[in-house]
């Protein structure tokens, strides 16, 4: 089995218990799901409900304890570290809630880090692209110091984008930010999506940041129990307040 | 506050460790040495009172100044013999006899006396085979001689004495009580009486010395008086336990010695643990900034915050002087056992004990080195406002103006030191200098560090790790600047050394292929018991009758006494031929063969004393009484002949050895050296420890001895080195706990584990590398400077140890590389989850 056309990540019966006996905890509780090329995803859920862990599966930066995670044509399930660590640096584009820049590198130094420890030459064209996309142009020199939280992260999409992975993982990316940088983040997301077909996985709580996605998906106890397909934000919010019933017991899920 | 303190401590005990094994190992060091030296002085002290434990009295002649003792005679003998409360008394010869081993070599030892004496039958030596020697061709050996030898009872063997070579029948063996084979690792022989006086003191019917034994009743002390009374003031006349004590005291004067040698070597490698320790505090509080700050904003006062941080020192400080001390004990046990079994000295250790001095100083030491390296960090700490450090946890680049500045002014002390040590001779001062230098540059590093580092990175950033491992270590200056200066103390100390050393073999060089026109010299190894060995006047005749020798000449030396000063004489056989090899050239008066009343002498000297040619000068030789001579001539300063007196031929008759003990040889042109020195070589078959060498082979001896002392003090900086390694471990160690997130992200975006550690084997080599080149800078500026110091002395020239500085920048390369192994495995293995979220 592969991931076949059209999807760039797949998540097979996944399951991911931390711990043991007593202490135990089943953070993913047979979570299958397909994540389609070119499309922008959501992943929404409570605190705890396994968004995280889910991500860090597919990425390869976690392994499962049970199911197969796949990277486009690539097995992740099974891969020792020196190919985990080719996976994440050729097909998957990270961009973490903070702290996601060297300090002692300059932005495009960031920005063409993956490329860089991969020995690999910078396309151009593409980075031309993808720096006016972000806007970063005059700022290409500067220290991260030297930069606002939004252009650290604006650094931080354009450094995810720049080796055109299979997938880009967004662990809440706007959760440090105010809303003008945050919807300025989101927009280049889903321009990333639309304009070059880029595949975005997003986790986040925020329904408004949520509405910016094609898909979103509801996560709960390590398992998917709803999800959406490009909703507005007070759709968002509704099932969210739904999510919370106790009797909301994975009843329905739709989709899969 | 304590409580606090204790707690925080444990918390960090691994980044401590390391900081502490720099205290341990120092402390070692200076424990160790005590240990060492307290143990062998006591073994040494046991060893003579059991040589003189059957010696009541000992009689030896008056020993005065500059001259040789005459020998006692056979009448002093009878008088001791005389003294009511004598039961025994045995006239001892006494004297330097070497044997010549089975392979023709001559055995020697490594500081332990080469002797031989008349068989009186009735000292400690028992038989253990054979018999006494009774005919003159017959000598009965120490066990340890025939030990090491490989001689048997009828067995020959050829020794050295005052005469040449002589062939002697083995008739027996004798050990001390107990089996032991000697007292001290002395390698001794006897014969009998009248061929002991032949070879030994040169003369009949003579001693060296006489033992008494009290007989019943009486006791040491007055039978000493007794003894004094009836031979009169000119004999030394002493107890068998005073004699003891003082030659034990010699011996051990040199111990002391020795002792406040290591003790300067593991002041270098505490000195360099401050550095270590320093830096550690510097990070630690870097890091606690926020836990200092919390405390502070308590309510803590700036005393409360210091005494904290110096409590922590403290506590430190205290641990590692105990396992500094315990290693030490160690240490110089292992040393001694060493020493004793493998040093060829087969001494009888007295027991290993630890005294007090040791306890006293590794605790001084090891607190005070801690506590002071932690107090200017603390006192950084406390001026911290309390808002501001809560606020952000990160140290802000503070400006190096005031360090610079600081450091500029100390290195100037430290060179005005320097320069005033050099211009009065004074050791303390230029010691003193040398380390404030260091302190100066060290102080210095840190504003070298931004372009030094980048300068050097530049030439291993060829990859992205590469590039980000040069960035880590320029990140901040002070830490690479303290790290790398601890290297740097150690490699500036060896390089300098280097420096004075290659530019004295480099002057020594010239002045061979310069002023020295002898095409063979002949000389006696050096020996560690008594002088260089020397050769009969005959052969020195036949030298000259060599076919293809055009001149030959030599001297015997001795040093001479006028009013107080001791100074050095040589009686040359034949002045010109000396003018003519030597290059002499007068200053004043004729260089022209001397009358037996006339000296001559160079140019410092002249002016030193103040005579000219005519002035009168009386001088004491070791024979005889004083003698008045007149200086005939005065010659230019020579680097060849300097510092000594030359007195004609016939004084040689007035010193300790009348014999040759170097001569210089010029072939006839167009002969070949080589083919002369296959020639004169035979000549010297009876005395095997005469060397013919040529004048390139002899410039190499005379220069392979500052290998041995390069070697010496290579071994004893090393323990430096090694802290300072501990150091760029330490460094990076805690610099991977500090970017911990970052290597997460690296690995997260896809950096191989390969490459996280190439990026940390960068960076330390970045840093040590650094260190190198401070310390070949520094070595190279001491170097110079002593090198123009002693210009005076005859170093002359200056010469650059170049491959050896190569050596030791390879060799700083090599220990980055090792010092990043740990960290780099460390960070390796970082789980890449875990580090992300690492707060
Ligand atoms: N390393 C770990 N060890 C043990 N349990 C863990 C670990 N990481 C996550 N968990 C547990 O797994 C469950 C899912 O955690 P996860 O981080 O995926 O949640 P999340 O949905 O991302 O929550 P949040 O919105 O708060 O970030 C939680 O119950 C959490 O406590
Ligand atoms: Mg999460």
């Amino acid at each position: 089995m592969s991931a076949s056309d059209g999807v760039a990540a797949r998540a097979v019966d996944v399951w991911k218990t931390y711990g043991s006996g007593d202490a135990a905890v089943t953070a993913l509780a047979g979570v299958s799901v397909d994540l389609e090329k070119s499309r922008f995803t959501a992943i929404m859920g409570p605190s705890g409900s396994g968004k995280s862990t889910l991500m860090h599966c597919l990425a390869g930066l976690d392994d499962v304890t049970r199911g197969e995670v796949w990277v486009g044509d690539t097995k992740v399930t099974g891969l020792k570290d020196r190919g985990l660590t080719d996976l994440r640096r050729d097909k998957v584009g990270f961009i973490f809630q903070q702290f996601n820049l060297l300090p002692t590198l300059t932005a495009e130094e960031n920005i063409t880090l993956p490329l860089s420890i991969g020995g690999k030459k910078v396309d151009r064209e593409w980075f031309d692209v993808v720096i006016e996309t972000v806007g970063l142009r005059d700022r290409l020199s500067h220290r991260p110091t030297q930069l606002s939280g939004g252009q650290q992260q604006r650094v931080a999409c354009a450094r995810a984008l720049v080796s055109r992975p299979e997938v880009v993982f967004a662990d809440e990316p706007t959760g440090n930010l105010d809303s003008q940088s945050g919807a300025e983040v989101l927009a280049f997301l889903r321009k990333s999506a639309h304009e070059f077909g880029q595949t975005i996985v997003m986790v986040t709580h925020d329904p408004n940041a949520a509405s910016y996605a094609d898909r979103v998906i509801f996560l709960k106890d390590g398992h998917i129990v709803r999800e959406l397909l490009s909703p507005t934000a007070d759709e968002v919010l509704d099932t969210m307040k739904h999510l919370d019933a106790p009797d909301f017991e994975h009843s329905a899920v739709p989709g899969a | 506050m304590l409580k606090a303190t204790i707690k925080s401590l444990l918390s960090r005990k691994l980044r401590l460790v390391l900081s502490a094994l720099a205290v341990v190992l120092g402390v070692m060091f200076v424990s160790g040495s005590f240990v060492l030296t307290d143990t062998l002085q006591r073994s040494f002290t046991d060893l003579f009172s059991s040589a003189y434990a059957d010696v009541d009295v000992s009689v030896s002649p008056k020993q005065e100044k500059g001259k040789q003792p005459e020998p006692l005679t056979a009448q002093a003998v009878e008088d001791v013999k005389s003294v009511p409360g004598v039961a025994s008394a045995v006239g001892n010869v006494q004297g330097s006899a070497r044997a010549i081993g089975k392979n023709g070599k001559v055995i020697t030892t490594s500081g332990a006396p080469r002797f031989g004496a008349n068989w009186t039958g009735n000292g400690q030596e028992k038989i253990r085979d054979g018999r006494a020697p009774q005919a003159d061709d017959e000598v009965i050996l120490g066990a340890y001689l025939a030990t090491t030898g490989g001689f048997k009872v009828g067995d020959e063997v050829s020794v050295l004495t005052l005469e040449p070579k002589k062939t002697f029948k083995v008739t027996g063996v004798y050990d001390y009580a107990g089996g032991r084979e000697s007292l001290g690792g002395e390698l001794s022989m006897a014969f009998t009486e009248p061929v002991a006086q032949q070879l030994l003191l040169g003369q009949k019917d003579a001693y060296s010395s006489i033992t008494a034994t009290a007989a019943q009743g009486t006791s040491d002390e007055a039978l000493r008086d007794a003894v004094a009374a009836k031979l009169g003031s000119a004999y030394d006349v002493k107890t068998g336990e005073t004699l003891a004590k003082e030659q034990a005291d010699q011996i051990n004067e040199g111990l002391k010695f020795f002792n406040y040698v290591l003790l300067g070597f593991a002041g270098i490698a505490l000195f360099v643990g401050v550095f270590i320790i320093l830096n550690t505090f510097s990070i630690i509080v870097a890091q606690r900034t926020r836990e200092l700050a919390l405390l502070r904003s308590m309510g803590a006062s700036r005393g409360q915050v210091i005494s904290s941080v110096v409590l922590e020192a403290l506590v430190i400080g205290l641990i590692a002087s105990v396992v500094g001390l315990g290693a030490g004990v160690g240490v110089g046990a292992l040393l001694a056992t060493i020493f004793s079994s493998f040093g060829g000295t087969n001494l009888e250790l007295a027991g290993i004990g630890v005294p007090m001095t040791a306890v006293i100083s590794s605790f001084a030491v090891g607190m005070i080195v801690t506590v002071v390296a932690a107090v200017m960090p603390a006192l950084r700490a406390s001026r911290i406002a309390p808002v501001a450090a809560m606020r952000e946890a990160a140290t802000p680049d503070r400006p190096l103006t005031k360090i610079t500045v600081t450091g500029a002014l100390v290195l100037a002390a430290g060179g005005t030191a320097l320069g005033l040590g050099f211009a009065q001779a004074s050791l303390p001062l230029i010691f003193g200098g040398i380390l404030v230098a260091l302190v100066g540059v060290a102080l210095l590093t840190p504003v070298l560090a931004k372009p030094m580092v980048s300068l050097i990175g530049r030439l291993l950033s060829w990859s992205m790790p590469g590039l980000l491992g040069r960035r880590n270590s320029s990140r901040n200056p002070r830490r690479t600047a303290i790290t790398a200066a601890a290297l740097m103390v150690g490699i500036s100390l060896i390089t300098g050394v280097s420096v004075v050393l290659t530019s004295a073999t480099k002057s020594i060089e010239k002045l061979a292929s310069g002023q020295l026109r002898t095409d063979l010299i002949i000389s006696g190894e050096g020996q560690f018991d008594g002088q260089p060995a020397t050769f009969q006047r005959e052969v020195l005749t036949q030298v000259e009758k060599t076919d293809g020798v055009s001149a030959a000449f030599g001297w015997a030396s001795d040093g001479v006494l006028q009013g107080d000063d001791r100074m050095f004489a040589a009686a040359v056989t034949d002045v010109p031929a000396m003018k003519s090899m030597f290059a002499l050239q007068p200053k004043d008066g004729e260089i022209a063969p001397l009358r037996d009343d006339q000296i001559a002498l160079p140019e410092d000297l002249a002016t030193e004393k103040g005579w000219s040619v005519g002035s009168t000068v009386t001088l004491q030789l070791a024979k005889g009484e004083p003698r008045t001579f007149t200086v005939a001539f005065v010659w230019l300063k020579s680097q060849v002949l300097q510092g000594a007196l030359v007195l004609p031929e016939s004084a040689a008759s007035s010193f300790r050895s009348n014999q040759i003990g170097q001569a210089f040889v010029q072939v006839d042109q167009g002969v070949a050296a080589a083919d002369v020195q296959k020639r004169v070589e035979p000549l010297f078959a009876d005395n095997p420890e005469i060397t013919v060498q040529d004048r390139s082979a002899f410039v190499k001896q005379t220069t392979s001895q500052f290998d041995t002392v390069l070697l010496m003090i290579q071994i004893l900086l090393a323990l430096a080195i090694l802290i300072a390694v501990l150091g760029v471990i330490n460094t990076l160690a805690l610099s991977v706990i500090e970017r911990t997130r970052e290597l997460g992200l690296l690995r997260a975006i896809g950096m191989r584990r390969a490459q996280v550690m190439r990026m940390i084997t960068v960076e330390s080599v970045v840093i040590s590398v650094f260190g190198a080149v401070l310390g070949l800078l520094v070595g190279l500026a001491l170097g110079v400077a002593t090198v123009q110091a002693l210009k005076d002395q005859g170093i002359s020239e200056i010469g650059f140890p170049w491959a050896t500085m190569v050596q030791y920048l390879v060799v700083a390369a090599v220990v980055g590389v090792v010092a990043a192994i740990l960290p780099a495995i460390r960070a390796a293995r970082l789980n890449v989850l875990d580090a992300i979220a690492y707060e």
